[in-house]
């Protein structure tokens, strides 16, 4: 037990109130030096605004892109635990690691192909059920009524609540004897499920916790979306006769888009991304089982120590984000919008 | 059954026989309409709740198959020994500075950049945009490996400083879409009447711009405080001494001696859950503004 005293807390606080103080001053200097070359010097026409910028550039390209780089450069290495030190860099090595992801398996057992297909169904599986049920909700909470208020603040919840917490809590409730899933399921009259043992029921597992953590996201989301629609539509469309589904799908459907459309694309990366819930609940087990792309990239990295194999496999994994990303905003339209004002 | 027998017989005999079954029907939308909400809502909240009965449970029936919600013989001493007999003191602490410090940094980078991006159409804007955007999409873990490569060379492994760093920048994309949306519903009329009355940009944006955009600011520090909080991969990685633990790893070695420790770790999970979801709460509508990358203006 380590208390918490007078000592360690003056120190802490003295070490990160150094810390500020010393970026603020950097970003002082730099922008006084940007202030003083761009704008009285060299009198350029936006010289302010990438002055302005300039402390937020530094910082991106110290912690995105300078790691990104040397990120591409540990894919072309031998780096391991073992060569942490001595590691070689050649062509051969690059190309070796990144045949690799495709040829060995990324842990002991399941390959990429495998993993790809597992993360696909995780992701599909899960945006689904948020879409759909975050647009369930969303239209029933949509109208006047009692309690509105109430029901809103409690279905947040899960959303509200600490990822870490609620992963490590689900995992304790999926525990074959205490858990209370089997227990509900024993008194509803059904046989008690191995979850953390059985590769099958465990991916079940962490689909339903993910599930349940992601639909407040989508429905809030869509909430705001339904409520920026003009009832005259409705009413328009009343007169013409139209019916409930008609006007949900010629309505209601196409002027959710602009928001929608965002929403899916964030809650694609952030499922396909997700690492806590898997990694917290399941811990990509049993047996590799419900390993995704993300958690096995830090598997095999930071319990395998496999670096430089690590860094050519999280450039592909990448590449794949990357081109659905594309392809999904090309193809809706995207943010649209966002760039003007 | 018998409930629309009743609603039947209280009907007025010489009513419209149309007006009281419509009527009928409108009282079973919205009776089922509040029952499927109130079942959500217990699936929302269960869960949760679970964890609240759990860290009342005395030592003796800590493993017991019981629902009930409030565990017999409630008593607070999983808070007690989390409290006195556990290093959680410590981590909240280490969280709390580690996140402060983050935030600062965080809203020192976006807050000016973020006015640039507002007013000025300097050329590589949009690529700028796009570029902060694209960031949010590299997988955890693919800078993990390349950021703790360079903590370890500079000698900054299990220190606040190390963890600061690798955070600092990593909500700045977001707080400078968050604050460029905002900077954007403020009249620029303001700044033009500053700059004929013969002030500087510059004076003008930290006068005029920054205190009106207060609101904005706080929910960007909000949420990049919320981020580095609730952060377990890094932490992870970067911190391996006790001593420097953040809470979610405390939280973790807490579970995983689930059959002894359940209670206090459901206490612990209590303790920091309940003022996080009220800061929620209370924030989640800007939040999700921000999220939506400005597709809620209209």
């Amino acid at each position: 037990m380590l208390p918490l005293t007078w000592d360690i807390m003056v120190q802490g606080l003295s070490e990160v109130v150094k810390l500020v103080l010393l970026v603020a001053t950097v970003v002082i200097i730099l922008e006084a030096l940007a202030y003083l070359i761009l704008v009285k010097w060299l009198k350029l026409k936006n010289a302010l605004a990438f002055m302005l910028i300039l402390p937020a550039l530094v910082g991106v390209a110290i912690l995105i892109l300078y790691p990104f780089g040397f990120n591409i450069y540990l894919a072309f290495s031998n780096m391991s635990m073992y060569r942490f030190k001595e590691f070689s860099v050649g062509l051969k090595y690059g190309i070796g690691n990144l045949l690799d992801v495709f040829r060995v398996p990324v842990l002991q057992r399941v390959t990429f192909f495998q993993l790809f297909l597992r993360t696909f169904l995780w992701t599909v599986i899960n945006v689904v059920f948020h879409v759909l049920g975050g647009l369930f909700l969303a239209i029933l909470l949509n109208r006047p009524m009692r309690g509105k208020a109430i029901y809103r603040t409690l279905l947040v919840v899960p959303w509200a609540i600490p990822q870490v917490i609620a992963a490590l809590a689900w995992k304790c409730e999926f525990h074959y004897q205490y858990g209370f899933v089997n227990i509900l399921l024993e008194k509803l009259g059904f046989q008690s499920v191995q979850w953390m043992s059985d590769p099958f029921w465990a991916f079940v597992a962490v689909v339903i916790v993910n599930i349940w953590l992601g639909i407040p996201f989508m429905m809030v989301t869509i909430l705001g979306g339904l409520q920026s629609i003009s009832p005259d539509y409705y009413d328009a469309a009343q007169i013409d006769g139209a019916s409930g589904w008609q006007q949900f799908r010629f309505i209601t459907l196409p002027l959710l888009n602009p928001i929608l459309t965002p929403a899916i694309i964030l809650g694609v990366i952030w499922t396909f991304n997700n690492f806590n819930v898997i990694y917290l609940v399941t811990g990509g087990g049993p047996m590799e089982g419900t390993d995704i792309l993300v958690t096995s990239l830090y598997k095999a990295v930071f319990e395998f120590y496999r670096y430089g194999f690590g860094a050519a496999y999280s450039l592909v994994i990448f590449l794949f984000l990357l081109v659905f990303s594309m392809i999904y905003l090309r193809i809706s339209g995207g943010f649209k919008g966002a760039w003007e004002a | 059954m018998t409930h629309m027998q009743s609603q039947e017989t209280t009907l007025p005999k010489t009513g419209f026989p149309t007006y009281s079954r419509t009527r009928r029907k409108a009282l079973l939308k919205s009776a089922s309409i509040h029952l499927v909400l109130i079942v959500a809502c217990v699936i929302a909240v269960y869960p949760f709740l679970r964890v609240v009965s759990i860290s009342l449970r005395p030592g003796v029936s800590l493993l017991s198959t019981s629902l009930a919600l409030i565990p017999e013989g409630a008593t607070l001493d999983n808070y007690r020994t989390l409290i006195f007999d556990k290093d959680f003191t410590i981590w909240l602490w280490n969280s709390l500075i580690v996140s402060v410090a983050t935030v600062l940094i965080g809203l020192l980078l976006a807050a000016t950049a973020a006015y640039a991006f507002s007013r000025w159409k300097f050329p590589g804007r949009r690529q700028g945009l796009v570029f902060l955007l694209l960031t949010q999409m590299l997988p955890p873990g693919m800078l993990l490996l390349p950021i703790y490569i360079m903590v370890v060379r500079l000698n900054l492994f299990n220190t606040y400083t190390g963890m600061i760093i690798a955070y600092s920048v990593g909500s700045v994309p977001f707080s400078i879409w968050l604050l460029k949306g905002y900077y954007d519903t403020i009249p620029k009329e303001l700044e033009e009447a500053a700059l004929v009355d013969g002030a500087d940009p510059l004076i003008t944006f930290y006068r005029i711009v920054l205190p009106l955009a207060a609101p904005a600011l706080a929910i960007a520090g909000l949420f990049s405080f919320m981020t580095a909080w609730n952060e377990y991969m890094m932490a992870r990685v970067m911190l391996q001494k006790a001593s420097m633990f953040t809470w979610p790893l405390g939280f973790q070695r807490l579970r995983d001696q689930f059959t002894t420790q359940w209670g206090i770790f459901s206490a612990a999970s209590v303790l920091v859950a309940i003022p996080v979801m009220l800061l929620f709460l209370y924030s989640s509508k800007w939040l999700i503004s921000g999220l939506t990358l400005g597709g809620l203006k209209e």
